[in-house]
């Protein structure tokens, strides 16, 4: 209990200084864009808007330091992240938040696939190390060091442009309108599945070879020949003692690319066009969007940090030697 | 003539998140040339702890430490003086040799930094002491990984008596041993503490080696001294409790067959 | 009529399948009794655990039996040539009729299961009918015994000490009262009075159980006591086997009497050879 408590402690500094440091970078930055842009656009901003502004980028504030830094906790838990300056004054919230379930949904699941299909492959792999199986190795460093941008291209040119099996673009159709229906959400996943493709494919090799790697050395431990001794079934010694051991480490790996989701998978979804946050992020630095730049940053920097909570919890559910102080 | 003393030192350490853990209690020694105490004690015993208290890798939460009748130099040319005359044996042959220089390098070393020798006579000095501890002096140009088990402790030895000190600290210094060559290198210990007038402290696990290689002995249990005397009568003629016990649960096939009238067989000179 | 030998070794030779290839068992014939404890003694490198991992087939590649045969001779009059088993049989063999208290028992229990799950999978694999709370039954009965107490049944390795683990691993090896039970140095890193219950312990229960025991360690001395035979081992081959009596008074080979010599007597005569030095010089 003590040990929770502790990494909860660390935790939440962690976040405060990543929200302390977010509130000082804007204010070290040479040249003030958003000056500039608000001076270009005089009445097209309402006055909330600008007070906003001033307080999360410090403008021409004429206020005391640390009463802005009050203010801006304020904004923030009041979910106000400024206005995006490159997307017609919307709300940055509102802009993330639009986006946000396209890349958790599409980039999360792929991830999990991955992850999955991975870990499961490395554990047969590893299991049967000396074998014929070991050929799957070389095919799958092969793939992950595939440049994302070319598995992209290839497969729209196979799949879509070619087979027209599937989509090359886009969420969904431009047609239907977003709801929570099964037409809807058949479209969907009908756009879903290339770029989901091309995700699970680059990725799957890291997963693997995480895996048999771990599920290697393992395998030279002596509890793994007790096992034998013992006259447990081979499937028995691989999932139970193996495996169980194996994944430890990938659980680690997992939850922290679970955190990295939230930045988007870039140059996929500027290939499919897809709208995830990743586009975004890019969009907003090209059109020097400060406000939703650190909006951004600010969302997955607190993603990343949930990551490693998620991470923590889970090895501390699977290896019981965590749940200990050490000694 | 040199003495080592421990006067009612006691070490506490602090655990993280169990409190403190009282590793010494009170314990008192004393060290001097020409005798060799065992210190025997199980693990957790704090007979490690006493080692790392000699060679200054750990300071007593209280009590104190004296060379000669003044306290231990901590710092600068004291240290070094200090740390020419108390030298130390470690357990592990394979981790206390430096695997990227070779036999020379290591028996050098402290001829140099305690200036032993002139300069123009360390090469023959280095070559010396390869002979007292009776190792061939092709070895002085290999590495610690050719060397076996054995012959790495040697050289540990070597090291150690390299600065001509007064006080010899041998911490388990053959239990990683095979069990046929400690022996060997036990007597080359005894036989250097004769030759050099050393004074030894053995510590070890073991009652028999204890026995026999040591004038007295100290029985370790908990951080405290629970008895201490000739190395004969502790063994054979235990007063405490704790030292009874651990005489017993010893194997002793001489007190077994004994019994039988059977004796034990000539040993062969090894 | 259950013949007197429990194991017979014929002829068994394993060997490394390294460059240069090392022998690493030659030629080892033994006939073990039944109920006998037999102590196979000799130093790091003499093949004492691989013969044992040889006798379970639990040998794993560069190593590979060269030659000869291991037959047991089941309680129940059937001979079972153990090379000759096919791979069913030979799991259903394993720590049924055999079984093995490892070294170290440190690394020999699973960091991320418990002792009643580890000692549980046993029944689960070889006595399928157990259900749940007879397995839990079962294996809180063996913790009782070892006097680890059945309260450790959810604990986890990492919270025991190394003697209750090194019991666990004993507990195990009973599970299914086994007739040949073989210790690769169980006591080596305890110890020395934990060292003396354990033994206990093991001869309480054999006494009970009546299986057999080859018990590997460089201890001698302690073979000396515990023994019906000691059989002695260098450089893959037994040089010498006998009783501990003889082997005590008597020893015919000189690598025997070697060891003997390596034991200083804790309460006989305190030989003055450590005092009077020696003059060899090692290479």
């Amino acid at each position: 209990m003590r040990l929770f408590l502790r990494r909860a402690a660390f935790y939440l500094f962690t976040a405060w200084a990543a929200i302390t440091i977010n509130f000082f970078l804007p204010r070290m930055m040479k040249g003030d864009p958003i000056t500039a842009y608000l001076a270009r656009n005089q009445g097209k901003v309402s006055p909330d808007a600008i007070q906003s502004l001033q307080i999360l980028f410090g403008l021409d504030n004429p206020k005391p330091i640390w009463q802005q830094y009050v203010e801006y906790w304020g904004l923030l838990l009041r979910g106000d992240l400024g206005i995006s300056l490159s997307k017609g004054l919307a709300p940055v919230s509102q802009v993330i938040a639009d986006a946000l379930p396209w890349t958790l949904g599409l980039v999360g699941v792929a991830t999990v696939i991955s992850f999955f299909l991975g870990t499961g492959i490395g554990t047969l792999i590893g299991w049967r190390r000396g074998s014929r199986a070991d050929a799957v190795v070389p095919v799958a460093t092969f793939f992950s060091t595939i440049p994302y941008f070319w598995i992209g291209l290839i497969i729209i040119a196979l799949f879509s442009t070619t087979l027209k099996w599937f989509p090359a673009s886009h969420a969904f159709s431009r047609e239907l309108t977003p709801a929570l229906s099964w037409p809807f959400v058949g479209d969907v996943v009908y756009h879903a599945v290339l770029p989901a493709f091309t995700i699970v494919l680059t990725s799957l090799g890291g997963w693997i070879l995480g895996m048999r790697n771990m599920m290697i050395t393992v395998l030279d431990e002596d509890y793994i020949t007790v096992a034998q001794a013992k006259g447990l079934s081979p499937r028995r010694v691989m999932v139970g003692y193996a495996a169980r051991n194996a994944v430890l480490p990938q659980l680690s790996s997992f939850a922290l690319s679970l955190g990295f989701i939230v930045g988007g998978t870039l140059i996929m979804e500027m290939i499919f066009s897809y709208p995830g946050l990743g586009l975004r992020l890019f969009e907003a630095t090209l059109a020097k969007d400060y406000p939703l730049m650190q909006g951004m940053f600010l969302v997955i920097t607190l993603s990343v940090l949930v990551a490693n909570i998620l991470a923590d919890v889970a090895h501390a559910i699977l290896d019981p030697r965590t749940r200990q102080e050490a000694a | 003539m040199s003495v080592l003393e421990l006067a009612n030192v006691t070490k506490r350490y602090r655990v993280r998140g169990a409190g403190e853990l009282l590793a010494l209690d009170d314990v008192s020694l004393t060290l001097s040339s020409g005798r060799t105490i065992a210190l025997v004690g199980q693990s957790g015993s704090g007979k490690s702890t006493i080692a790392k208290i000699v060679t200054q890798l750990e300071t007593p939460t209280s009590g104190s430490v004296l060379l000669d009748g003044e306290p231990i130099p901590r710092r600068g040319a004291g240290l070094r003086a200090y740390r020419q005359r108390v030298r130390m044996v470690f357990q592990d042959p394979y981790a206390s040799l430096n695997p990227y220089h070779s036999i020379r390098h290591h028996l050098e070393r402290p001829l140099l930094l305690h200036r032993v020798v002139p300069r123009a006579e360390v090469d023959e000095e280095v070559l010396r002491l390869l002979d007292r501890v009776r190792l061939s002096r092709d070895l002085v140009d290999r590495h610690p990984h050719e060397l076996s088990g054995g012959q790495r402790q040697r050289i540990a030895i070597a090291r150690a008596l390299a600065s001509r000190p007064a006080l010899l600290v041998a911490d388990e210094p053959v239990s990683m041993l095979d069990v046929s060559i400690r022996l060997g290198v036990l007597s080359l210990l005894a036989d250097l503490q004769r030759e050099s007038g050393l004074g030894v402290l053995y510590i070890t696990h073991d009652l028999a080696t204890a026995r026999h290689f040591s004038d007295e002995i100290m029985v370790l249990n908990r951080g405290v001294v629970v008895e201490h005397g000739p190395a004969d009568d502790v063994i054979l003629r235990p007063q405490h409790e704790y030292t009874r016990r651990l005489r017993d649960a010893s194997p002793d096939p001489d007190a077994r067959f004994a019994g039988r009238g059977l004796a034990r067989a000539e040993r062969s000179p090894r | 009529m259950p013949e007197t030998d429990l194991l017979t070794l014929e002829d068994l030779s394993v060997r490394y399948d390294v460059d240069p290839p090392v022998d690493a068992v030659r030629h080892v014939s033994l006939a073990l009794r039944r109920g006998e404890i037999l102590g196979l003694a000799g130093e790091s490198g003499c093949g004492k655990t691989t013969l044992a991992y040889a006798i379970q087939r639990l040998l794993k590649p560069p190593a590979v039996i060269t030659s000869g045969r291991t037959v047991f001779h089941d309680e129940s009059g059937l001979d079972v040539d153990v090379n000759s088993l096919g791979a069913r049989e030979l799991r259903d063999f394993r720590w049924d009729k055999v079984s093995m208290v490892f070294q170290g028992a440190m690394n020999s229990l699973n960091p991320v299961t418990s002792i009643g799950a580890q000692l549980g999978d046993v029944f689960e694999q070889h006595r399928p009918g157990m259900s749940r709370r007879e397995r839990d039954r079962e294996a809180g009965d063996l913790l009782d015994l070892v006097q680890v107490g059945r309260d450790r049944l959810r604990s986890y390795p990492h919270e025991l000490s190394g003697g209750m683990r090194q019991r666990v691993m004993i507990a195990m090896a009973l599970a299914l009262t086994p007739q040949l039970m073989i210790m690769d140095e169980p006591t080596t890193a305890l110890d020395v009075l934990v060292q003396r219950e354990i033994l206990q312990q093991i001869s309480e229960l054999r006494e009970r159980f009546g299986f057999s025991v080859i018990f590997i360690t460089h201890d001698l001395p302690l073979l000396l006591e515990i023994s019906d035979r000691i059989a002695v081992m260098l450089a893959g081959e037994i040089v010498e086997l006998d009783t501990p009596e003889r082997i005590y008074s008597d020893p015919q080979h000189p690598y025997t009497r070697r060891l003997l010599g390596s034991f200083p007597s804790l309460t006989g005569e305190r030989g003055a050879f450590l005092r009077t030095g020696e003059q060899e010089v090692v290479r």
